[in-house]
């Protein structure tokens, strides 16, 4: 499983890359996004899987009984779930705000501060 | 004993101290600030006229062992007539300026900027270590490049300023080169201890000696104007004729000659030395002469007269006999006094009239009669007609090239041509604007005293000191000498040498002369012929390096800093390909052990499929709904993957966000315009050459990493200590909140932030110029 984890990290990084090279504004966010998705993986990933073994202590114990899922990567993943989002939700307002005073979202007409 | 070299800094520091007191901004125009300035050159003056003799002296006031170099200054013959003519014409300078500045803005500024450069040459002429006489040197080129740019507000004096910077700049860093070599043969960088002859033999001999010695003449010769670096000097005329006079006629470009002349006795008597100065010092001095006689701008005509005069100084200092010595000694002074006397006269009559052009000048003789006075004794002077000091001059040049073995026709004939034109050119300035009927300027009056009284002051010393040579004989010119050639000379200055060869040189001289004077008349089309022969040489090198380096800059800037995110990107991602790629290539086993692995069951399979559909879709969609809303799914299977694989609390955080990330999109871009469709080109395959690339190396970094044991050491600890420290059993959660509190506090501020970027551009309400319709 492993293996194919590593191929779709890959994937969601090319994928991601892509559209960051893309004239459009709405695919250069869409390919952050993947971007995002794919780094999270990978973080995920390299702190090792298992299966059914959550990092939570079970109900009368006070410490872990049985193997658990590093809780280090997972704390990590989650704060960088929540801050992209903030750079995602910025970015997207930025995008609509900016097609609302040059009319257009192609990146390569936004290179100069001058009216085209 | 205290010395009067050692008193030399408290000098310095008044002088350093004077240009602070300048330069800070006064209210008035021609404030008593500006006025009191001349005071400090004359005081100057007096110090070095009454302190010193001609005998040397040196002073060591700093050193360090670990230093090869030292603060140390040392006076001498040649020093003390350097540091004479720099505060006293500069004195005078300072009060000439003081009058032709007068109601103009920023008269302080340019006091200052005189006195920075008066205190740069004064360290040149004085320092003893090389080292220090280099950076001394540089300051003359810096505050001179401000003076040169004085009138900031036009373009030609910028380029002007650039381009004297730029050249003698370039020749003081060769010249440092120079120096360092220098230095290290010698074994020592202070220069009165090269002067022993077995130093001296050490020198000569060493098989660096001729790089060595090229480079300090290359340092020489740009600062000096020589041909073919004489370039800068005719345009450095841009300055106020203040500067001019002061820089270009006593100072700044016998910077150049005082160095020869203070390496004459150490490197002086060597073939490339001889063969160099006299080939650059011959071929300028002709060049300009000839140059300077068809100009109509007056300063032109001096800036090329000064450069001829230059040239005659290199050539003598070339030649090394007692004769050449004495001839050049003499000449520095003599040339000082009628060639400032000159450029003040230019100046006044610019003031005055608004012209320096002498076809429109014509019959000054009568409104400005002492004027008229220092421009004949200047000529007077410069021509070398008896009994002015400039025969004395004159003299002594023939005298050194006809004794000269061998070449002696050659040096003779040079030398009197070039003096004939520099005759003729004399008069052009300071006769031809006097005589004739008064055409123009109908209101002329003689100007306010400070403008033609320093100049009478030179004219007048110059005859002055013609009529009685032994006023300077054995004060002045005699030490020099001795500097020069390094041993006891013997000079005796006199008028009258009876009837030789050189008295009818001296003859020949002032009649061709003359008769050059009354057949050339300067004008446009003489002036487009001579122009066209100073279009080539260095001038045009250094114009195309300076090109050259813009083009450069321009080409790099274009291609680097094209403002295209796709350039920057893929230039970015290339180097990480190539850097990591190569890394991981080197690195990697590739080898995969099967056992570590989990197994792949069909739901996952299954899973991972529609991702990778997702994803596609993601990539391909022509419709941005469908973009975004498979981009969607892509979170929601990475939220299935989560769960999989015991990450309940990613599984929830990835599907909130991944929710509100679509719905934001959906909501706030249905608006904007369909993708741009772009037929397939070229552009797709790179872009997805590189992104396949940067994929592949994640995929086989991330394999690469799984073949080796993690380290769960603090996983551990938190493990251990969730609940005992904590209380806490959600093991994610406690570090959040409780072990990393304050790193999740800081990540709420980046969210607020973010936030009310959010909410205050969709508050933002634009000016009505700021719209685009």
């Amino acid at each position: 499983m492993e293996i194919l984890l590593a191929i779709t990290i890959g994937l969601l990084y090319a994928a991601g890359i892509f559209l960051i090279l893309r004239r459009s504004m709405v695919r250069l966010i869409i390919g952050l996004i993947l971007l995002g998705n794919g780094a999270n993986l990978l973080i995920f990933l390299l702190g090792r899987i298992s299966k059914g073994k959550p990092p939570i202590i079970p109900e009368d114990s006070k410490v872990f009984l049985d193997a658990y899922a590093d809780p280090i990567p997972q704390a990590l993943i989650l704060t960088a779930i929540v801050i992209s989002f903030g750079l995602q939700a910025y970015a997207i307002i930025l995008v609509k705000r900016a097609y609302r005073v040059v009319k257009t979202d192609d990146i390569e007409e936004m290179i100069t501060t001058d009216e085209i | 004993m205290d010395s009067a070299v050692e008193k030399l800094p408290i000098l310095f520091l008044c002088i350093l101290l004077y240009i602070i007191v300048l330069a800070i901004p006064s209210v008035r125009k021609n404030g008593l600030r500006s006025k009191l300035s001349p005071l400090i050159p004359i005081g100057a003056f007096l110090f070095f006229l009454l302190g010193f003799d001609g005998n040397k002296q040196t002073a060591v006031l700093w050193s360090h062992d670990l230093l090869p170099t030292q603060l140390s200054f040392t006076i001498d013959g040649l020093g003390r007539l350097f540091a004479l003519l720099i505060t006293g014409i500069g004195s005078l300078i300072f009060i000439y300026a003081n009058g032709y500045m007068k109601g103009a803005k920023y008269t302080q500024r340019l006091q200052s900027f005189l006195l920075l450069f008066m205190l740069a040459m004064l360290g040149v002429v004085l320092s003893d270590d090389l080292i220090m006489l280099f950076i001394f040197w540089e300051l003359t080129s810096v505050s001179s490049f401000f003076l040169i740019g004085f009138k900031n507000e036009d373009e030609a004096s910028r380029k002007s300023a650039l381009q004297a910077i730029s050249i003698t700049g370039l020749g003081g860093l060769v010249m440092l080169g120079g120096f360092i070599i220098l230095g290290e043969i010698a074994g020592t960088y202070a220069i009165s201890e090269m002067h022993n002859p077995e130093t001296i033999a050490t020198i000569t001999s060493h098989a660096w000696f001729t790089p060595m010695l090229i480079f300090i003449l290359l340092g020489a010769f740009t600062k000096s104007a020589q041909f073919p670096f004489h370039f800068w000097l005719p345009g450095a005329m841009k300055a106020p004729t203040p500067v001019s006079a002061y820089l270009h006629s006593a100072t700044m470009v016998k910077a150049g000659v005082y160095l020869l002349a203070r390496f004459s006795p150490i490197l002086g008597d060597t073939p490339v030395w001889t063969i160099a100065l006299i080939s650059f010092g011959g071929v300028t001095m002709i060049y300009a002469a000839f140059q300077a006689l068809f100009r109509t701008d007056m300063k032109s005509i001096l800036a090329y007269t000064t450069v001829s005069a230059l040239g005659i100084m290199v050539f003598l200092l070339g030649m090394q006999s007692s004769d050449a010595i004495a001839a050049v000694s003499l000449f520095i002074l003599v040339h000082a006094l009628y060639k400032a006397a000159f450029f003040m006269l230019a100046g006044t009559i610019d003031h005055e009239t608004g012209t320096r052009d002498i076809s429109k000048l014509s019959g000054l003789k009568t409104a400005m009669m002492p004027l008229f006075v220092i421009g004949i004794l200047a000529a007077w002077s410069n021509g070398g007609v008896p009994p002015s000091v400039g025969f004395l001059g004159k003299d002594l040049i023939y005298e050194s090239t006809l004794a000269y073995p061998g070449l002696n026709y050659l040096l003779t004939g040079v030398s009197v041509g070039t003096n004939i034109m520099l005759f003729a050119a004399g008069l052009l300035v300071g006769w031809m604007p006097f005589r004739g009927k008064k055409i123009s300027h109908k209101n002329l009056q003689l100007p306010a005293p400070s403008l033609w009284v320093p100049a009478a002051v030179l004219a007048v010393l110059g005859m002055l000191f013609g009529l009685f040579p032994s006023l300077i004989n054995d004060s002045l010119i005699n030490p020099v000498a001795n500097s020069i050639s390094g041993q006891p000379e013997d000079i005796h200055l006199k008028l009258w040498h009876g009837l030789n060869t050189v008295l009818y040189l001296s003859l020949l001289t002032m009649g061709l002369g003359f008769l050059t004077y009354l057949v050339i008349r300067p004008g446009a089309g003489m002036l487009g012929f001579i122009e066209s022969a100073e279009r080539f040489g260095p001038r045009r090198i250094l114009h195309g390096i300076s090109h050259g380096f813009i083009g450069l800059s321009d080409w790099i800037t274009k291609i680097l800093q094209n403002g295209k995110l796709r350039i920057y990107l893929l230039v970015i991602l290339g180097f990480l390909v190539l850097i990591l790629g190569y890394v991981v290539l080197a690195e990697t086993t590739f080898t995969i052990d099967i056992d570590m692995l989990t197994n792949i069951t069909i739901y996952e399979v299954i899973i991972v499929g529609i991702l990778f559909i997702s994803v596609f879709l993601t990539l391909f969609s022509g419709s941005r709904l469908a973009a975004v809303a498979a981009m969607g799914v892509v979170g929601y299977t990475l939220c299935i993957i989560f769960v999989f694989y015991s990450a309940p609390d990613l599984a929830m955080t990835q599907f909130t966000i991944d929710t509100l990330t679509v719905i934001l999109f959906v909501l706030v871009l249905y608006r904007l315009p369909r993708f741009i469709r772009l037929d397939f080109s070229p552009r797709h395959i790179l872009d997805g050459l590189v992104a396949i690339a940067v994929g592949a190396l994640m995929t086989i970094i991330s394999l690469e990493v799984l073949q080796r044991m993690p380290e769960r050491e603090i996983s551990d600890y938190y493990a251990l200590n969730a609940y005992v420290l904590a209380k806490g059993k959600n093991v994610v959660n406690v570090i959040l909140v409780d072990f990393r509190g304050a790193d999740t506090m800081i990540e709420i501020v980046v969210l607020s932030i973010a936030a009310i970027g959010v909410y205050s551009l969709l508050k933002l309400r634009l000016r009505k110029n700021e719209k685009m319709e």
